[in-house]
């Protein structure tokens, strides 16, 4: 891809003012660090971080049809909400592959704004479109859009910070909408790095606005803006996929262990009946957490798994954790050596290295 | 960026030390900057026999993997273990503590190929 064609964030000059790295990270410029990944790293686990996420797609989905047509769209049930909540859920291809997961909040009684992965908005879309009946309105309201995660133990400070001593933040996967130094933003108690967060969701013109105040009312905090290299630590550490890698239209989300986000008992959406029978047969895949045994050179996506000699599966994630300080990863591999405590090698240019099957997540805050 | 005067520089960002019929290899302030946070150095094996341009050892970041080529034909004759117990000093000392093997040369007339400070400056801009 060209760098003309390459879309921005209405946060992207600041990020170079401030020095970032960046990347070109699915057809957009991205920060990938802007000190040190390990330095942002830590920050998130230990103080609070900040990053931009207005590269992810929001999709709004309404009207009196909405909910009925949205829970065939989607493998979990969005019955369960009420209004103000969200969950994790997945789109799925006929065969069950896995098109996308995100976050669906239900932020109206008739009104439900998807969250999704920045590389698959236009896909996500286009698949909602070729369904959507007449009497569903769906907007893609990316481009007038961005967003911030705020990730971090001390992250609850700096909300009171920002938002009033007497605000209360929304609680787990719940949205609240709350005004924001004359404007209104969005405020989600999630995230993608296993510590405490919220995601800030509001209209681009004000990305500036909030980037900025976030990191300066943080300063005492320790806060640290951080980029998708750290955002990529985080996330491995405690076993959140990363769509592209770790899911794929070749996939399902019972082989990938997240059958918890698929409701088997409801009666119809896409995918389903494949599902039905993977969870009936078994998957002949299972995606598991592994750690080097040794300080060798960490794991990376392909890298082979072996047993004893016999090739039985691939990598998808690697890197070395800078919480743990040892190589870590996720792979598929072939089921019956998908257990926790099976030891297995991870062929590194050649040479295999020794690893272990653990329980996910593989890192837990003590 | 830290370019020294006193270094030959190949294309891929290695820096070459002329000391006697050998060569000290590493990375420069450069490539270092660009890496990040190297947590992992493979050595090459000692006495082994290299090409220019033929990948050598392997430097990791958090993020990727990374050749490090021989740049120019010669033996390996000293390797750096210090990167094995700390790769971080090859973020904090590129040009000094951090460098990576010894060559000893075929040919020096092979040194001719490569660039000067001058050029590799203007390579990275």
């Amino acid at each position: 891809m060209s760098q003309a064609a390459q879309k921005t964030t209405p946060l992207y000059e600041e990020h170079v003012r401030r020095g970032a790295k960046i990347i070109s990270f699915g057809g957009w410029l991205m920060p990938v660090q802007y000190t040190s990944i390990v330095e942002e790293h830590h920050a998130v686990r230990n103080n609070v971080g900040i990053f931009d996420i207005s590269h992810m797609g929001q999709l709004l989905v309404s009207g009196p049809a909405a909910r009925g047509w949205l829970n065939t769209m989607l493998t979990n049930n969005i019955n369960k909400l009420e209004v103000g909540q969200g969950q994790y859920t997945f789109f799925l291809n006929e065969d069950g592959g896995i098109i996308d997961d995100l976050i669906v909040y239900r932020i109206e009684e008739q009104k439900f704004l998807l969250v999704v992965n920045a590389a698959r908005t236009d896909e996500d879309f286009a698949w909602l479109e070729r369904y959507r009946p007449k009497d569903v309105d769906l907007k893609n309201r990316s481009a007038n859009f961005g967003g911030v995660a705020v990730q971090g133990p001390r992250m609850p400070e700096l909300f009171r910070a920002l938002f009033g001593e007497n605000v209360n933040l929304p609680t787990r996967n719940h949205i609240v909408d709350l005004p924001f130094d004359g404007t209104s933003v969005s405020v989600a108690r999630t995230g993608y790095t296993g510590e405490d967060g919220v995601e800030v969701f509001f209209r681009a013109e004000d990305a500036v606005k909030f980037w900025n105040s976030a990191l300066e009312e943080g300063k005492t905090l320790g806060i640290k803006p951080c980029g998708l290299g750290a955002r990529d630590t985080l996330r491995l550490e405690v076993c959140y996929p990363l769509n592209g890698s770790d899911l794929s239209p070749e996939r399902n989300p019972i082989e990938a262990g997240l059958g918890f986000f698929v409701d088997l008992t409801k009666p119809n959406f896409i995918g389903r009946e494949v599902l039905v029978k993977a969870k009936e047969n078994g998957s002949p895949e299972k995606l598991v957490a592994f750690r080097m045994q040794t300080k060798g050179p960490p794991p990376r996506p392909h890298y082979s798994v072996f047993d004893d000699g016999n090739r039985i599966g691939e990598v998808t994630s690697g890197t070395l954790s800078p919480s743990l300080n040892y190589g870590i990863g996720m792979a598929y591999v072939s089921a019956p050596y998908a257990t926790i405590g099976t030891r297995i090698d991870i062929e590194i240019r050649g040479q295999k290295f020794p690893a272990i099957i653990e329980k996910k997540p593989l890192y837990k805050k003590s | 960026m830290n370019v020294p005067d006193d270094l030959l520089y190949t294309e891929t960002h290695e820096w070459i030390r002329r000391e006697g019929e050998n060569v000290r290899v590493g990375i420069t302030d450069h490539a270092q900057s660009e890496l990040t946070d190297v947590v992992y150095v493979e050595l090459p094996k000692m006495d082994r026999q290299v090409n220019a341009r033929e990948a050598t050892a392997v430097v990791e970041s958090v993020k990727a993997a990374s050749d490090i080529y021989a740049p120019v034909k010669g033996t390996v004759v000293e390797v750096n273990k210090a990167l094995e117990a700390d790769p971080g000093l090859l973020n904090r000392e590129p040009f000094g503590e951090g460098w990576i093997f010894v060559l000893k040369i075929d040919d020096p007339g092979d040194l001719k190929q490569l660039k000067d400070a001058a050029a590799y400056r203007q390579q990275i801009g």
